[in-house]
C-alpha cells in the first residue's frame, strides 16, 4: 500500500485537452495509472485520443465511472473554479498542478476543504507518485523505485534529485508527495507526516521544505511529539536574501522569519537528521535506515 | 509587486481610504506647481523609492514656503528641498550601501497630528487567511513592537466565508482607543482599507503612521501596498503602476523570458531548472567554500533558447568567474538540454568556465555530446561534484 495514490484511486483529468493536460495524460497511462475519464466543459460526450470519455462537468464524470480522483491542469484563471467543482463532485483526493493560482482564490479553496472531506495536494506541485501503482503528476518516473520511504517535498526537480539519491542506495519510496511552492497549499507537511506516520507500508520519511512561512517548523513539532519512523530532512535557502521571493511564490523571507537556519534548528531541535548539503539526502537517509 | 507611496494613496482614496492633499511630481517645477495648488503650508516633500526609513534617509522634509526668494530667511522652502532630494542617491536600511536614486516625489500637505497609530492587512499562511492589525505604536517599526511589545499589537483573523463585518471595524477602532468623530472615521478608514486590500489582490498594506488629527480625523500619513504576482492578471492598472527604474535591469530582462533571476554578491553563476533545486544549487556552492552569483530558474523546459537567454543574464553580472549549469532532465531529455547549451555556448561566446551536470533521460548521451562539442565544458558526475568543480574554476580566475 501507499497514501493518497492507491490501487484504488480511480482518476479525472480535469483539463485533459489542453496541451499540458494531454502530454501529461499520456505520460501518466504510460505508467500504467488507472485514469478513467477526462473533463473539459462543453466537450462532453466526445472521446480523448480514442481512449477515455470526456465530460462536461466532474459531477457527471464520477456518476458514471467511478472516479474518486482528480488532477486538474485548468489554467490559474479558471484553477479555484475547478478545484470548487472537483470539492462539490465529493472527489476523495484532487492534485493541482496549476501554476499560479492568486491567494485570494486560495483562501476561498482552503476555506472549502476545511469544510469538505476532500484532500487536495497542490497547486504548484509536481503531484504524487506511488512506485509501482502509477502517478498524478508531471514527475518522471524512471528515477522511482518501489519501496517503503515515503517522501515530501514543496519542489520539483529538487524532489526529483532526492529520489534519484534514494534509489541510486536502493532505498524505494511507498509515495512521493510535492505538496507544492505557494504560500497557501492543499496540504502542509503536517498532513502527508501523518498519512506516512499512519501507512504501514511508509518506514521512514524524506522531508524536503524551504524558506518561507512556518510549515516546517509546525512539521519538526509533529514529528517530535508523534512520529515514530526516522525522518531525514534538507532545507533550500540557506543563501537566499531576505524579501526576495525564490522562485516560488512561497519561498520569501520576510519581517525576518521563514529562514532556513531557523528551519533547520527548528528540525534538529526534534531530532531530525538534517542533511547540510542537498547531494547527501540518500546518504543521511542510508545511516538512518542502518543501512552501508 | 511593488508600488510607491502615491501610488498607494491613490488607490486607497479611491476606495475611500483618507489620505492627505497631494500629487506627484517628477521636477522642481511639478513640484512647486504642487506646493502652489495646495494652497497653504506648511507642505511636506517625500522621496518616492520602493523602500522603508526615508525619513531618518533625509528623504522627507517639511517645507515652510515656495521658494526663498519670495520668503527671505527661509531655507525649508519647496524648491530648495525638491531640487536637493529629487535625483539624491537616498540610502535608508533597506535600500543598501549603495542606496537608491530618487526619481520622483510626493508632494503632500503637512497635518496637525494628535496621535501616531498603526494599521496593516496581511496573509496569515498558517491559517490560509487574511489579518488585520492595528497598534497604538504608530511610527515604530512594526516587527520593532511585535519583538518588545506584543501586547500593544491588537489582531483581527477574518473568517474566508463571512468576510469583513463592521464589528470588525469597530473592535479595532475601540482596540486604538478612537472616540467621537474619530472612532466614526477610524471605522469607516478601516472598512475602506480592507475593501482595497481584498478588491486589488494586495498581499501587504501597510499604514504607519495611521494618523488621528487635530480635527478628529483618521488619515493614512503613509501608505505601503505589495501585490499577488499571480492576480496582476486581473488588475492592468495596478501592472501600469510597475516603476521598472526600481528594479534591477537583470531581472527585468528575465522576467520578459518567463525566467526567474535574482542577482546576489558571489562569483559563481548559476542555471538551473525549478526554484527548489536553484535554491540548493546556490547553497551546495557556499557549502563547498564558493558564493553564488545569482539565483537562476530556467524553467521546466531548458530549451536552446531560455538557456542562452540564461547566459547572457548571467553573464551581464562582470562578478561571475565561473557557470555551473544544473538541469534535471525529468521529462525533458538531457540531448535535447546539452544541444541547447552547446548551442547558446556558441553563440553567446563565452569566456568563463562552464561546468555542466546534466541528469535524467539520456544523460550519458548528453555527457558525450557535450565532450564531443569542441568546447570546453567542464562535465561533472553529479551534483556535489559539480558544485566542487564551479568553485574551484571560479577561484583560480
Amino acid at each position: 500500500m501507499a497514501i493518497l495514490l492507491t490501487d484504488k484511486t480511480r482518476i479525472v483529468v480535469q483539463g485533459i485537452t489542453g496541451s499540458e493536460g494531454t502530454f501529461h495524460t499520456t505520460q501518466m497511462l504510460e505508467y500504467n495509472t488507472k485514469i478513467v475519464a477526462g473533463v473539459t466543459p462543453e466537450k462532453g460526450g466526445q472521446k480523448w485520443q480514442d481512449k477515455l470519455p470526456i465530460f462536461n462537468t466532474v459531477a457527471d464524470a464520477a456518476r458514471e465511472t467511478g472516479a474518486n480522483a482528480s488532477i486538474i491542469f485548468v489554467p490559474p484563471p479558471f484553477a479555484a473554479d475547478a478545484i470548487l467543482e472537483a470539492i462539490d463532485a465529493e472527489l476523495e483526493l484532487i492534485i493541482t498542478i496549476t501554476e499560479g493560482i492568486p491567494v485570494r482564490d486560495m483562501i476561498v479553496v482552503k476555506d472549502a476543504l476545511r469544510r469538505s472531506k476532500t484532500r487536495m495536494v497542490g497547486g504548484n506541485c509536481p503531484g504524487v507518485i506511488s512506485p509501482g501503482v502509477g502517478k498524478m503528476g508531471i514527475m518522471p518516473y524512471f528515477i522511482n523505485k518501489p519501496g517503503k520511504c515515503g517522501l515530501i517535498s514543496r519542489s520539483g526537480t529538487l524532489t526529483y534529485e532526492a529520489v534519484k539519491q534514494l534509489s541510486d542506495r536502493n532505498i524505494g519510496q511507498s509515495t512521493c508527495v510535492g505538496i507544492g511552492g505557494d504560500p497557501i497549499s492543499g496540504s502542509s507537511f503536517m498532513d502527508i507526516l501523518r498519512l506516512f506516520n499512519e501507512d504501514p507500508a511508509t518506514d521512514s520519511v524524506v522531508m524536503i521544505g524551504e524558506i518561507g512561512g512556518t510549515a516546517e517548523e509546525e512539521a519538526a513539532q509533529y514529528i517530535k511529539a508523534e512520529c515514530k519512523k526516522p525522518v531525514v530532512a534538507f532545507i533550500a535557502g540557506q543563501t537566499a536574501p531576505p524579501g526576495r521571493r525564490m522562485g516560488h511564490a512561497g519561498a520569501i523571507i520576510a519581517g525576518g522569519k521563514g529562514t532556513a537556519a531557523e528551519k533547520v534548528k527548528a528540525l534538529r531541535t526534534a531530532g531530525i537528521r538534517v542533511a547540510d548539503s542537498p547531494a547527501d539526502i540518500g546518504k543521511l537517509m542510508a545511516e538512518a535506515l542502518g543501512m552501508h | 509587486m511593488k508600488i510607491h507611496e502615491h501610488q498607494a494613496k491613490e488607490l486607497l482614496s479611491r476606495y475611500g481610504v483618507p489620505v492627505p492633499r497631494g500629487h506627484v511630481a517628477f521636477t522642481v517645477k511639478d513640484a512647486i506647481n504642487v506646493a502652489k495648488s495646495l494652497g497653504k503650508f506648511p507642505v511636506v516633500v517625500k522621496a518616492q523609492i520602493h523602500a522603508g526609513g526615508r525619513g531618518k534617509g533625509g528623504g522627507v522634509k517639511l517645507a515652510r514656503s515656495l521658494d526663498a526668494q519670495q520668503l527671505p530667511g527661509t531655507a525649508e522652502d519647496v524648491r530648495q528641498l525638491a531640487s536637493a532630494i529629487l535625483g539624491m542617491q537616498l540610502i535608508t536600511h533597506q535600500t543598501g550601501p549603495e542606496g537608491k536614486k530618487v526619481g520622483r516625489l510626493l508632494i503632500e500637505e503637512g497635518m496637525d497630528i494628535k496621535r501616531e497609530l498603526y494599521a496593516g492587512i496581511l496573509l496569515d499562511r498558517s491559517q490560509a487567511k487574511n489579518v488585520f492589525m492595528v497598534s497604538t505604536e504608530g511610527g515604530m517599526e512594526i516587527e520593532k513592537v511585535a519583538a518588545e511589545t506584543p501586547e500593544k499589537i491588537v489582531k483581527i483573523t477574518i473568517e474566508p466565508a463571512t468576510g469583513f463585518q463592521p464589528y470588525h471595524a469597530r473592535r479595532l477602532a475601540f482596540a486604538l482607543g478612537l472616540e467621537g468623530d474619530a472612532f466614526k472615521s477610524g471605522v469607516k478608514c478601516f472598512t475602506a482599507l480592507y475593501k482595497c486590500y481584498e478588491n486589488t489582490d494586495a498581499s501587504l498594506v501597510e499604514i504607519n503612521p495611521l494618523v488621528v488629527t487635530a480635527d478628529d480625523r483618521v488619515i493614512a500619513l503613509d501608505a505601503k501596498m505589495n501585490f499577488d504576482d499571480n492576480a496582476l492578471f486581473r488588475h492592468p492598472d495596478i501592472l501600469e503602476m510597475r516603476d521598472l527604474t526600481e528594479e534591477n535591469a537583470a531581472e527585468i530582462e528575465a522576467s520578459k523570458s518567463n525566467l526567474n533571476y535574482i542577482k546576489l554578491d558571489g562569483k559563481v553563476g548559476c542555471m538551473v531548472n525549478g526554484a527548489g533545486l536553484a535554491m540548493a544549487t546556490m547553497d551546495i556552492i557556499k557549502l563547498y567554500g564558493g558564493e553564488p552569483a545569482n539565483f537562476l530558474d530556467v524553467g521546466g523546459t531548458a530549451s536552446a533558447q531560455t538557456v542562452e537567454t540564461g547566459f547572457r543574464i548571467i553573464l551581464s553580472d562582470p562578478n561571475v568567474k565561473a557557470i555551473l549549469i544544473n538541469i534535471f532532465g525529468g521529462i525533458v531529455r538531457c540531448d535535447r538540454v546539452a544541444g541547447g547549451v552547446i548551442e547558446a555556448v556558441k553563440n553567446t561566446g563565452i569566456k568563463v568556465p562552464v561546468v555542466v551536470r546534466l541528469e535524467g533521460t539520456n544523460a550519458d548521451i548528453a555527457a558525450k555530446m557535450l565532450s564531443e562539442s569542441g568546447l570546453s565544458f567542464i562535465v561533472a558526475r553529479d551534483f556535489a561534484d559539480g558544485a566542487q568543480k564551479a568553485v574551484k574554476a571560479a577561484a583560480e580566475r
